[in-house]
This record gives structure tokens, sequence and C-alpha cells, in this order.
């Protein structure tokens, strides 16, 4: 990768990081809620009492509300997903290039 | 067909199926059993025809080339990435971005129309966020209008010539509010005000999702953009197979 790129991509991680932290910190006592739970909020309030004519499978399932710590496994559990698919194939395109191999398929 | 395509597709398949299957429709994040049946229904026939073009939209893209899986893997688990991030933003909500734009702008919106069902289907059954019954909504919103949109951006933005990652970004960008406008629209439809009607209702969930769904489209656009970089720097045989870089090369930016 070029020195120019290097950098173009660092600012650009620099600048979403930031984007993301500064409100959190800048918030103070916020409680950063679901912007879901907003709109269903703002449904109710146009529209009066409204009652969900579906629970979700999983919450039927257990019987309630997934407990906050299990939802955020199953968050990071996708994002892992996510990720590893990612590196493994950008691992393998570095490694191609490294070896000189541009050409030959993955 | 190679043996690992036929599993990607039949992988893809399963998952779309188990969608048919499933009763109702659910949108982006519309919570679940908050849209009228009928709601449920009209999204979820509305954007069948999307996921049906993406299918075959797939299908032949890797029977055609096989390099475009690594980057359509790449694609689809970029979107899961970017959904499973709750940002925070400035309205002191939190909020999550979709990552469609990458995949619009390599492949087209129909063959991401099947990779967000994927994770759509996925928040909905193991996250209870969105829903089954909005399914088709969420479908609609997020993996069709957005995706969409921003392929129409990323055309739009190579016809006038502007750099290549500033498209990308502004893809990306505009797809993601685009999403969340349709979101409110969907829900405004369903819950009409009784004061000023829909459109009333419409500015009244765009009030709510929009400021915080700014700054988070910003990340979505550099992260995109980011990522854009790195295809560009290592997978160049990958990107001219799925017509990306040579279509770029034919308007002149650097190569």
């Amino acid at each position: 990768m070029e020195k120019k790129h290097k950098k173009l991509l660092v600012v650009l991680i620099i600048a979403a990081v930031l984007i993301a932290a500064v409100p959190f910190l800048a918030l103070k006592g916020a409680e950063f809620g679901g912007s879901d739970d907003a709109g269903s909020a703002m449904a109710e309030q146009i529209h009066g009492e409204y009652e969900p004519w579906f629970t979700p499978v999983l919450e039927s399932l257990i019987g309630g509300e997934i407990p906050g710590e299990i939802e955020s496994l199953l968050f990071c559990v996708q994002t892992g997903i996510g990720v590893g698919i990612i590196a493994f194939f950008l691992g393998r395109l570095y490694e191609r290039r490294k070896l000189g191999k541009d050409d030959a398929e993955l | 067909m190679t043996h690992r395509q036929k599993k990607m597709i039949a992988a893809v398949t399963v998952c779309s199926l188990a969608w048919g299957i499933a009763p109702a429709a659910n949108a982006m994040h519309i919570m679940e059993g908050y849209l009228p049946v009928s709601y449920c229904i009209a999204w979820g026939v509305l954007s069948l025809p999307f996921l049906a073009a993406g299918l075959m939209k797939i299908r032949k893209t890797l029977d055609e080339n096989r390099r475009a899986l690594t980057l359509l893997a790449m694609s689809g688990a970029f979107i899961f990435v970017i959904s499973s991030l709750k940002i925070p933003s400035v309205t002191g909500s939190c909020s999550h971005m979709t990552g469609t734009g990458l995949g619009a702008i390599l492949f087209g919106p129909c063959t991401v129309s099947i990779l967000g069902v994927i994770v759509l289907i996925f928040q909905a059954i193991l996250l209870a966020h969105g829903g089954l019954t909005s399914l088709g909504a969420n479908t609609f919103s997020m993996a069709v209008a957005g995706p969409f949109l921003s392929y129409g951006i990323y055309l739009l933005g190579r016809k006038c010539k502007l750099s290549r990652l500033m498209t990308v970004f502004l893809a990306a960008f505009l797809g993601n509010l685009f999403t969340y406008c349709v979101t409110s629209v969907q829900l405004a439809l369903a819950f009409p005000s009784q004061a000023g009607g829909a459109a009333a209702s419409a500015v009244k969930f765009l009030g709510v999702f929009a400021p915080t769904q700014l700054p988070l489209a910003v990340v979505e656009g550099l992260l995109t953009a980011a990522v854009v970089v790195c295809l560009e720097a290592y997978a160049k045989p990958e990107l001219k197979s799925v017509g990306y870089l040579t279509e770029v090369q034919a308007y002149g930016k650097e190569a």
C-alpha cells in the first residue's frame, strides 16, 4: 500500500472514531438508549397505546426479555463473524501481494 | 461451478427460504409486532422481487466469475460488522449503521438485498432487534431502498467525474440516511397522526431518527471509504473482475 493511502486510511479511521467518541464524552448523563426504542415511543405518542402483536421469537422462547449481558454477547458474536471473514480474506490478499502473485486466484 | 460456490449458494438459498416461510415482514429496525399485519405483508411482498433478482444475480456472478466470491463474502461480512456496532450519537441515543453501501457499489443493489436480509434475519431471531414480523419492511428500507440509492449516487458520481473515494463516501453516506428516511415513512404510514395524517407523522419520525443518524451516516461513509482503500491496494484483480476498477479507469481518474 502506498504511503499516501496509508495516511488516508489512518485519517479516515481517526475521524470515524472521533465522531463516535465525542458525543459520548461530551454529553454527560445522556442515556444512550436505542433510537429504535425512541421510534416506538414516538409511535405510541402519535397513536396512543400500541400493543405489539408479536413478541420476538427468542423472547417468547425464554419467556421474557433477553438479558442485557446475553444481548451484548450476541452482538459481539455478530461482529466477530464479520470481522473474522474480513480479516481472513484481507490476510490472504495481503500475503498474495507479498509473495508477488498478484494475479493468482484466491 | 465449484464445490465452494455450491455451498455458498445453498447457504444463501436456505436463508432466503427461511425468510419466505416466516409468517410476515420485518423492516429495518421497526420493532417486532409494531407494524400492523397488513403493512407487514405488503412490505414483504414488495421486497420479494428484489430478493429474487438478487439470488439470480448472485448465482450468475459466481458462475461467471469465481474471483467475485472473495469480494461478495467481504461485502456481506462488512454489513455484519457495521450493523452490529451501536454508536452513540449527538442526540444522546444510540443507533447503528447499515453497511450496505459497499456491496451496492461493488455488485449492484439487488445482490445486496440478499446480503442485507441475511443480517436482518440474524438480528431478528437472535437479538430481538428488528423482528420477523417487520422483516419485510426492514428489508425494504435497509436492503432495497438504501442500496438502490447508494448505487444511484455511485453511478451519478462517476458520471460527474467526482474522485473515486468521494463517490464511495457519498454513496454510503446518503444510502444510510435514505434507509432511515424510508423507515420513518414506513412508520408514518402505519401510524398516521390524527392531526396531519401520514405526512405530519413522517416529519415527527424523521425528527427522531435523522439527527441521531446523521453523524452515523458520516461514520459509515468514512469506514466504507477505508475498506475501499484497502481493497484497491490489495484486491485489484478482484475489483477488475466485478467491473469496479475498469469503470473507474475508463473515466480517466488516477488508476
